[in-house]
């Protein structure tokens, strides 16, 4: 095995892609994309290669129902798993009696903390959360034991048949008491403080505009619940089907807390049904493989919706202060802030997501100097992690805000005040980290701001185009239309030093038919995002083949770290094509051998190698004749460092930028808010199979959009208050706005095919698009989302600046 | 199978229950079963359709989306022993096997599909709505399939994929009339 990096510093070795400057229009406009060192060589492009939109090999059986979720796994044998959980927020158990549960008939398993064989407790970063609480539960919905049982309304009347005395205990519920109240976990009640200062801190601006901020918790609302099936293996270890993001450091927890070595524990990836980060923590892992090796049989276990909403992360409310300083002519003198996330009862990723928020505190602008503190702290509240923009939503919510204040108290269009402070390549965001790569802010915004506005409302418009759609309760004549926009960064890959390799084997050969195929070999996991089509693109286009068979994912093969930070199309698409660079180099070598020229630079065309000298030619199926070629590597993206103690750094791999202009209508006295539409330009490198990136574009505005003026987790004295979709709201296709995007194609130095993660920044500025729209089209100051009726009828005026887009800008 | 139910059961269920269901013109026995289970949970446990989805199991999601004598139903909410004089179409058969409908081949050339975990719900839906209505506008589309929660595609080109087969079916339907 060969460990290559390809990070910025290899650049040259391998050979870029020409630089499109500009914009391409969405969907059409791509060039097919070559990855380096092939681009020269390969002179005639294999079908569905890289560039083009090439099918899902998943599609056909997810439209017949064909295709298995982990839910949809099943054994003649197997028994339902199902876990009892706190109704506490904070207590102490007193006593746990299981004996008719036990008893019951058809029950074959029931499990305490005290049965757990190895490491009492897992986590991502932090090892702080118990597999089964054993003295105290800290959140509602924590699991205490788990059944096993034959049919699953057994395992439910199972669970609802232990009898816990639980004592309760204080309540903390407020992260701005966290740090000053005594612990509820032995390792206290900060996760991390993180203060970052940079440039003159003292410096003042002739402009000040400061305001307060609040972000709600979001959920992942993934469609496909939590669900795996574990099976016991003859060696004493467990097989686990199992739906996440991350194979290994799921197999990893899992055999620390059932006390097996790493290779008596195999994962393979089921079905995923979305993910967004909600599936990077274990949820019910540890608990199915335990059923499985107490019982002996294969266990399914299946969350129910509501317990889907108690049994994963969230997206970590914050409350923010900020405070910008400008100069007269708009120039940002400085931002302060402070940032409190919620962290919830454990830790999970909350120290990374909390450096996602410091690092990106004053979003896509220079700014001179910066004064940031962040803070997350332990609760009684649900945990929170990962989701889709990883702190970055937070603050971004937070800093547009400002801008647009900023924009009001100088009288400036905000769409100039952001393009005169955009951040352009060479200049260094607040950790001081160089933009060493793209950096097309100015492009992401002309981009969104150039497409045309949605028409007028017309007086003959069915009602349920109204704010309010089918409740028809808003007039026609009371709703006024706003406009507004925001733009973001977010960085790609893992932070902080951290690396998040990744590994993929390729394989070469023959079919019995003659032709050849390649296999490909990835743990990385495909959770809808389309990494299985782009792995065959690559290796299409890399190896001049068609037929591309993808081996099921799972531990078999090394790590490809999570699907998650934008990072899979990097670093998981860089991993397939080190290893296609090696099958193909190998392919090279056997030609120069078959056409006995050992110095000639040979090139690899669709099916067979050529000598340019001479146009000799042999087919890649004689070439394989001699036996299969086959390669396993592992792809590291550049280094990172560490941030120091004033939160300075290069401590991220790379960045993408977005910009979103959202128009509402809003019936100002009912509260009621349509988003018409939301039109946006974003970075993405190169656009490797344009129409998957325009479904990453349209599903990150949906949350974005979900998260301005309707979801939220309302959380009671700890307690969730709407664990359901009739009460937490998704966006449906009737909330759904219509999405103009335009893809800016300015490949990355550094990014496998110049590519960057598309994944995120949708998610990010989509929101504070929206409440600035609200804000136009009303007046008021908005300065918490999710948006409520409440907020927009009775809310307080805020200071609204001149229309986005009224001046020059577009 | 309620989370809020407050009394324990300490019995369990009852598995004593058998009958037979008409699934995509098939009689099907289901035998041992519990009156408590689902038409959902049925298909997808004992006669081995998981293909109707179970994101929710409360009527919320549209997931589930089946077709009972011709009526689109979520097929969580019905009990499956209530099923048992209906004439059940699930998303399996939707077209002969090794084939697709127009709807699920405009759904792979439109690019609506993600994670997949709405879409076979979403294909029993669309197909109802042009059933009943073959040349729907944009908003008769978003109403008809609003019942069908998607939290991957922001529904764009489950959009597009509907208009595409409208305009592909009017088509078509042009050329008959055609003398
Ligand atoms: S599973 Fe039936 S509506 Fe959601
Ligand atoms: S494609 Fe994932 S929920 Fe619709």
């Amino acid at each position: 095995m060969t460990t290559t990096t390809c990070g910025p510093s290899s650049t040259a070795a391998t050979g870029s892609a020409p630089a499109v400057t500009g914009s391409a229009p969405a969907v059409t406009g791509s060039a097919p994309v070559a990855p380096p060192g092939t681009r020269e060589r390969t002179q005639r492009r294999v079908r569905d290669g890289l560039g083009t939109s090439a099918d899902r090999p998943d599609g056909t059986p997810k439209v017949t129902g064909a295709f298995a979720f982990s839910s949809d796994l099943h054994d003649q044998r197997m028994l339902w798993g199902r876990t009892l959980r706190s109704p506490h927020a904070h207590a102490r158990i007193v006593s746990i009696d299981t004996s008719a549960a036990a008893a019951m008939p058809g029950v074959v398993a029931v499990l305490l903390a005290e049965d757990v064989p190895g490491k009492a407790t897992f986590g991502l970063e932090h090892t702080d959360q118990p597999v089964l609480a054993r003295d105290v539960v800290r959140y509602e919905g924590e699991a205490v034991a788990i059944v096993a049982a034959e049919h699953p309304e057994t395992a439910l009347r199972a669970i609802r048949a232990i009898e816990v005395t639980y004592e309760p205990l204080p309540l903390l519920t407020d992260p701005a008491e966290a740090a000053t109240t005594d612990p509820i976990h032995p390792d206290g009640n900060v996760f991390r403080t993180l203060p970052l200062r940079h440039g003159d801190v003292d410096a003042t601006g002739d402009v000040v505009v400061e305001g307060t901020y609040e972000v709600g918790m979001q959920d992942q609302a993934f469609l496909g619940p939590e669900s795996a099936l574990a099976l016991p293996s003859d060696d004493g270890g467990v097989e686990l089907f199992i739906s996440t993001q991350w194979l290994h450091v799921d197999r990893d927890q899992v055999a620390a807390c059932l006390a097996l070595p790493a290779d008596q524990v195999h994962l393979t990836l089921g079905g995923v049904g979305g993910a967004f980060g909600a599936r990077e923590d274990v949820s019910l892992q540890v608990h199915v493989c335990l059923l499985a090796l107490a019982t002996g049989r294969p266990v399914k276990m299946l969350y129910s919706r509501a317990e889907s909403f108690l049994g994963h992360v969230h997206r970590h409310p914050a409350r923010m202060r900020y405070r910008h300083h400008a100069r007269r002519d708009g120039t940002l003198v400085k931002v302060e802030a402070e940032i409190l996330l919620d962290g919830g009862a454990y830790a999970s990723s909350s120290t990374a997501v909390l450096a996602n928020a410091v690092c990106f505190a004053a979003g896509p602008y220079r700014v001179e100097a910066a004064r940031i503190d962040g803070q997350v702290v332990r609760t009684n509240n649900p945990p929170c992690g990962a989701m889709r923009g990883f702190g970055v939503v937070q603050v971004c919510f937070a800093h547009e805000a400002q801008m647009d204040r900023l924009a009001a108290a100088l009288d400036m269009d905000p769409v100039e005040l952001r393009l005169h402070n955009a951040l352009k390549p060479g200049d260094a965001i607040i950790t001081g980290q160089r933009l060493t790569g793209t950096a097309p802010v100015r492009e992401v915004i002309e981009a969104a701001m150039a497409h045309p506005l949605p028409p007028d409302p017309r007086e003959d418009e069915p009602a349920i185009a109204l704010p309010g759609g089918a409740g028809l309760t808003a007039r026609r004549e009371d709703v006024r239309r706003g406009t507004g926009i925001a733009v973001s960064i977010k960085n790609l890959m893992y932070s902080e030093g951290f690396d998040d390799y990744s590994t993929a084997r390729v394989r070469l050969e023959t079919s019995p038919d003659g032709e050849p195929f390649a296999t490909v070999h990835s743990a990385c996991a495909e959770v809808g995002q389309g990494f299985v089509t782009l792995a065959q693109q690559i290796t299409r286009t890399a190896l001049g083949i068609e037929r591309v068979v993808l081996h099921a994912a799972d531990t078999g093969v090394g790590s490809a770290g999570s699907t998650s930070a934008s990072r899979q199309t990097w670093m998981s698409g860089g991993a397939v094509q080190l290893a296609c660079d090696t099958v193909h180099h190998g392919l090279l070598e056997r030609a120069r051998g078959v056409l006995g020229v050992p110095d000639e630079p040979l090139v690899l065309e669709p099916g067979r190698v050529v000598d340019p000298a001479t146009g000799a030619e042999v087919a890649i199926a004689q070439l394989l004749r001699a036996g299969p070629l086959e390669a396993t590597e592992e792809h590291h993206h550049a280094p990172t460092s560490t941030l120091d103690a004033d939160g300075q750094g290069d401590a991220h791999v790379s960045f993408a930028f977005a910009a979103h202009r959202a128009t509402v209508d809003v019936d100002p006295d009912l509260g009621l808010v349509r988003v018409l539409q939301i039109a946006t330009g974003q970075d993405v490198g190169r656009a490797l199979n344009p129409r998957a990136v325009i479904g990453q574009i349209e599903g990150g505005i949906a949350q974005g959009v979900g998260l301005a003026v309707m979801e939220e987790i309302l959380v009671e004295d700890g307690l969730v208050r709407n664990p359901s979709f009739t009460d937490y709201l998704i966006p449906t296709a009737l909330d759904m706005p219509s999405v103009a995007a335009t893809l800016i194609e300015q490949p990355e130095p550094g990014a496998p095919f110049g590519a960057k993660g598309v994944g995120e920044p949708p998610t990010i500025s989509s929101t504070p698009a929206v409440v600035a729209a609200i804000r136009d089209a009303t007046g008021k100051a908005l300065t918490r989302v999710p948006v409520r009726a409440q907020d927009i009828a009775f809310g307080e005026a805020g200071a609204i600046p001149p229309t986005a887009g009224s001046t020059s800008a577009g | 199978m309620t989370d809020h139910d407050a009394t324990p059961d300490l019995t369990g269920p009852d598995l004593s229950e058998s009958y037979a269901l008409s699934i995509n013109g098939r009689d099907r026995e289901v035998a041992d079963a519990w009156l408590g289970e689902s038409l959902l949970y049925v298909l997808r446990e004992r006669l081995g359709l998981p293909g109707s989805k179970n994101a929710c199991e409360q009527g919320e999601c549209g997931s589930c989306s089946v077709m009972m004598d011709g009526l689109l139903v979520n097929s969580c909410c019905v009990l499956a022993a209530d099923a048992v004089d209906a004439d059940v179409r699930t998303v399996e058969g939707l077209a002969p096997d090794g084939t697709l409908t127009d709807v699920q081949q405009a759904f792979l050339d439109a690019g609506a599909v993600q994670c997949g975990f709405c879409i076979p719900g979403l294909i029993v839906s669309v197909h109802d709505l042009l059933d009943r209505a073959p040349q729907p506008d944009e908003l008769e589309v978003r109403e008809a399939i609003s019942g069908n929660l998607c939290r991957c595609t922001g529904y764009g080109r489950i959009l597009q994929a509907v208009q595409d087969v409208a305009a592909a079916r009017t088509a078509a339907d042009a050329q008959e009339d055609r003398p």
